[in-house]
């Protein structure tokens, strides 16, 4: 009995890690009846689409809504309007912003280009971002807190817990390529 | 017999999974006036828009703040074109007369973003 008992307990332990995390990960696009948040009884049910049509046809992801939006967009699975202004053109900016003021993680590694693919420049300059290299106080905090990167990334983009997404450059790495180097500035106040 | 607390562990893996809903990532919640004035929450699925636009589209040009409940849409407003009126007109969406369609909450939900770090992720861990 003695030495079965630590089996049993490793085993009920995984089952119950298993069936919580469950609906966290696996069926992630509940029908709109299910999801908690729509009334079952509500006609309107009956002619909205379910997440799970729209989305399982789309580049997956491993976390968020398990949707690669970045790819979604990219491959032209999706072709959202850019513009209610006929005649907009997409600015793409292709550059990349080092942020070194990392503590011990990782550069955080800031690519211009899939945001631009999705925004335009006023989505985040000037009023959530400064353009100003070392003018943003960012810190983890603030962006947990849905300043900053927390406004889309943990609401509508992927969220927080992907850290290496963002950390994504070792410390000993050479930066180097199409990149400007700017501490975010959280250290010098 | 099962000791107590791998009981109630157990309880809880049954129990758990039928207690946790929180609609799909990025649904924006509007109840600020709505239950107020006699009608459902507002349940925006950012999802279905964003396959077919692209952020700047609504949050630029439409002027929708990117916060939950930060931007003041009433009928009067969305009648005149405006926010949600911009599209739902009969024309490119159907249009604002179809209640059900927004108006498709359960009673009591708050104004906010759901399946995000307000609802699930580290921000309440």
């Amino acid at each position: 009995m003695t030495s079965t008992a630590p089996k049993m307990h490793r085993r009920i332990a995984a089952g119950v890690l298993a069936i919580c995390a469950a609906p966290l990960y696996a069926d992630n696009w509940q029908p709109l009846k299910d999801d908690g948040i729509h009334d079952p009884e509500n006609p309107g049910l009956k002619i909205m689409q379910n997440p799970a049509e729209a989305l399982s046809v789309l580049p997956s992801d491993t976390a968020g809504n398990n949707v690669d939006w970045i790819r979604a967009l990219q491959n032209g699975d999706i072709k959202p309007v850019a513009s209610s202004k006929p005649g907009t053109e997409v600015k793409i900016l292709d550059l990349d912003v080092i942020m070194t003021a990392t503590g011990p993680l990782g550069y955080v590694i800031f690519p211009h280009r899939p945001h631009s693919e999705w925004m335009s420049c006023e989505n985040c300059h000037e009023e959530l971002f400064i353009s100003k290299s070392g003018d943003n106080p960012i810190n983890m905090g603030k962006i947990l807190d849905g300043e900053y990167c927390g406004r889309c990334h943990g609401a509508v983009a992927f969220p927080l817990t992907e850290c290496n997404r963002c950390h994504s450059v070792a410390r000993t790495d050479k930066l180097s390529g199409n990149a400007v180097e700017q501490s975010d500035g959280s250290d010098k106040r | 017999m099962m000791p107590i607390l791998q009981r109630i562990m157990l309880l809880l893996a049954i129990l758990l999974p039928m207690t946790i809903a929180w609609g799909e990532y990025g649904d924006v919640i509007l109840n600020t006036r709505a239950e107020s004035e006699d009608v459902s929450p507002v349940i925006f699925p950012h999802w279905f828009h964003r396959i077919r636009f692209r952020c700047s589209v609504c949050h630029v040009e439409l002027g929708f703040e990117l916060e939950a409940g930060a931007t003041v849409i009433t009928m009067d407003n969305i009648s005149s074109g405006k926010f949600c009126g911009a599209c739902h007109d009969g024309e490119i969406a159907w249009d604002a007369g179809h209640c059900d369609l927004c108006h498709s909450g359960r009673a009591g939900l708050e104004t906010g973003i759901r399946g995000g770090h307000e609802t699930m992720g580290p921000g309440i861990w």
